[in-house]
């Protein structure tokens, strides 16, 4: 098993939160993982983006040349990267800040409406973590439990009390994408 | 082992060396190893006997290390291509006057101020010796952030075992990614004492000064300094050649690679062996002293050598002196902060499967 991600977006978005929680839980999950990012003159609201790799095997690179699962939270991300998604590849994006879709018939697209349900839970600043939970619920590759551990590590004693928002987030992202 | 952590290369690096007992951190920032002084500026300060400083310049810092290993301190620097060339003076002098210690390079594209992306093209800097003067130094190659970790705290060990400094030879990839990484408890080897540091010398105290120098006026004299010194190297070459080999003891194609490019080439060969094609792959970890060995070896059987590097290819001089003449030795290589892909790779070693050479 091997799960290749990019995920993309502005800074201040919460993207590079989003891999290293997916790459936390699934460390955790026994699996194999690296994180990524993009580096070099970033600044907040400039692009970010980073690579997540989790392997029941040893990694080669952790770079994502060929995009099997792009993560996409905002439009120049989407216009960036839809050319190097793999065929058949599967790209979730941020419909509230996206007015486009991918320009590829080749390619899964499913819309989450990440601000628009944040703001409904009464946080918008969860719109990352509705996005993690709409990833866990399309790729099934960490579990919303084992999200919640790594998100508990992250944040340390002194923010435990905005982890069921954060939950409560992550459960209507992955809602919001559940097949019928 | 401890718990497993994710951790950035360059964090974690900088944790190894404080658990092996680095107390002097001196830097100046440069990416992308920036992680390294900032995680050393937040920690060091807090550790008992813990000195961070930021120096005007790489010039200034390598000199403080200098200073610092000369009062027997275990001392690191770090920094990036551009700034590792700035630093090359004070590494001569350092190996002159037979000092230890320990200096990270996490690699970026190149030459001039080049790319801030990860490169491998700072090979022959590091192993010919960038500086001036007749001298080695033992260069360590991670491939991974766990690998980085433990090859941090054997250079603090080499560096005192030989009183010379050891380069930690990384890439931007190395030093940006996290992976998991469960930090080793350090103990520390069995290693001859520092009775040659100054330390403060009153009359008295039982000892002759310590004269920290490495200024041979007399050519005779420094002949056999040199001589002395390549006594160390001979020995170094004998007792720390580190690599690692796979699927070798059948491969028709031996890639060689080293670090990321590495663990790039380990997919790409997986990947052959499963189309049918015996791959194989020489990952030198010293590369000085460079295994010469495993890579002679494997000359007698194999069809062809494909070298990979994130660069022009600098590795491969070393790599045709192992095969010495006996097979050929091909190259593929990316340069200027381009990492090659997995992809890449099977394509060149396809190429070569079938032109069957």
């Amino acid at each position: 098993m091997e799960a290749q991600f990019l995920i993309a977006g502005f800074g201040g978005q919460g993207v590079l939160l989003i891999g290293q929680l997916l790459a936390k839980a699934a460390m955790h999950d026994g699996m194999n993982v690296s994180w990524m990012p993009s580096y070099g003159p970033e600044m907040r609201g400039g692009e970010a983006n980073c690579a997540v790799v989790i392997s029941d095997e040893p990694i080669g690179s952790p770079l994502v040349t060929e995009i099997p699962i792009a993560v996409i939270m905002n439009k120049p991300s989407m216009l960036k990267f839809t050319p190097a998604m793999e065929p058949g590849g599967l790209m979730l994006y941020n419909s509230s800040l996206i007015d486009i879709t991918p320009d590829r018939d080749d390619i899964t697209a499913v819309p989450v409406d990440c601000n628009g349900i944040a703001e409904e839970l009464g946080n918008s600043r969860t719109a990352n973590m509705v996005m993690l939970g709409a990833i866990i619920e399309r790729t099934g590759v960490i579990s919303i439990d084992s999200a919640m551990e790594a998100l508990k590590a992250t944040f340390g004693p002194k923010k435990e009390h905005l982890l069921p928002v954060n939950r409560k987030a992550m459960e209507a992202g992955a809602a919001a994408v559940r097949k019928a | 082992m401890g718990q497993k952590m994710l951790m950035k290369g360059n964090e974690a690096i900088a944790e190894a060396a404080i658990q092996a007992g680095c107390r002097f951190f001196f830097g100046y920032p440069i990416t992308p190893q920036n992680q390294i002084p900032e995680y050393m500026s937040k920690r060091l300060p807090k550790v008992e006997g813990g000195c961070f400083l930021q120096a005007e310049s790489e010039v200034s810092a390598i000199n403080m290390v200098y200073g610092a290993a000369g009062a027997g301190a275990r001392v690191m620097t770090s920094s990036s291509s551009p700034g590792i060339s700035l630093k090359q003076e004070g590494i001569s002098y350092i190996v002159g006057a037979e000092l230890p210690c320990v200096i990270v390079n996490m690699v970026r594209g190149g030459p001039g101020l080049g790319s801030i992306q990860p490169a491998q093209s700072d090979y022959y800097q590091a192993t010919r010796g960038g500086g001036h003067g007749d001298y080695r130094m033992i260069v360590l190659a991670p491939s991974s952030v766990q690998e980085a970790v433990e090859l941090t705290q054997n250079a603090f060990d080499l560096a005192d075992k030989y009183r010379n400094p050891v380069l930690v030879l990384g890439d931007g990839l190395i030093g940006q990614m996290m992976e998991p990484v469960e930090m080793p408890e350090y103990k520390k080897p069995e290693l001859p004492e520092k009775t040659w540091a100054a330390t403060g010398w009153k009359p008295g105290c039982g000892r002759d000064r310590a004269i920290i120098n490495s200024l041979y006026i007399d050519p005779s004299v420094l002949e056999k300094h040199v001589n002395h010194l390549y006594e160390k190297y001979a020995a170094m070459e004998q007792a720390e050649c580190r690599w690692q080999e796979e699927m070798t003891e059948d491969a028709e194609y031996v890639m060689v690679a080293y670090g990321t490019t590495a663990r790039i080439a380990r997919s790409a060969m997986r990947k052959l062996r499963e189309q049918g094609i015996k791959a194989g792959l020489i990952r030198p970890i010293t590369l000085w002293p460079f295994p010469a060995e495993p890579i002679a070896k494997a000359a007698k059987h194999a069809k062809a050598f494909l070298t990979v590097e994130m660069s022009m290819g600098q590795m491969i001089d070393d790599v045709k002196l192992a095969v010495n003449g006996e097979k050929p030795v091909h190259f593929f290589g990316r340069t200027g902060g381009i990492v090659p892909t997995v992809r890449e790779i099977i394509t060149e070693v396809e190429k070569l499967a079938k032109e069957g050479c």
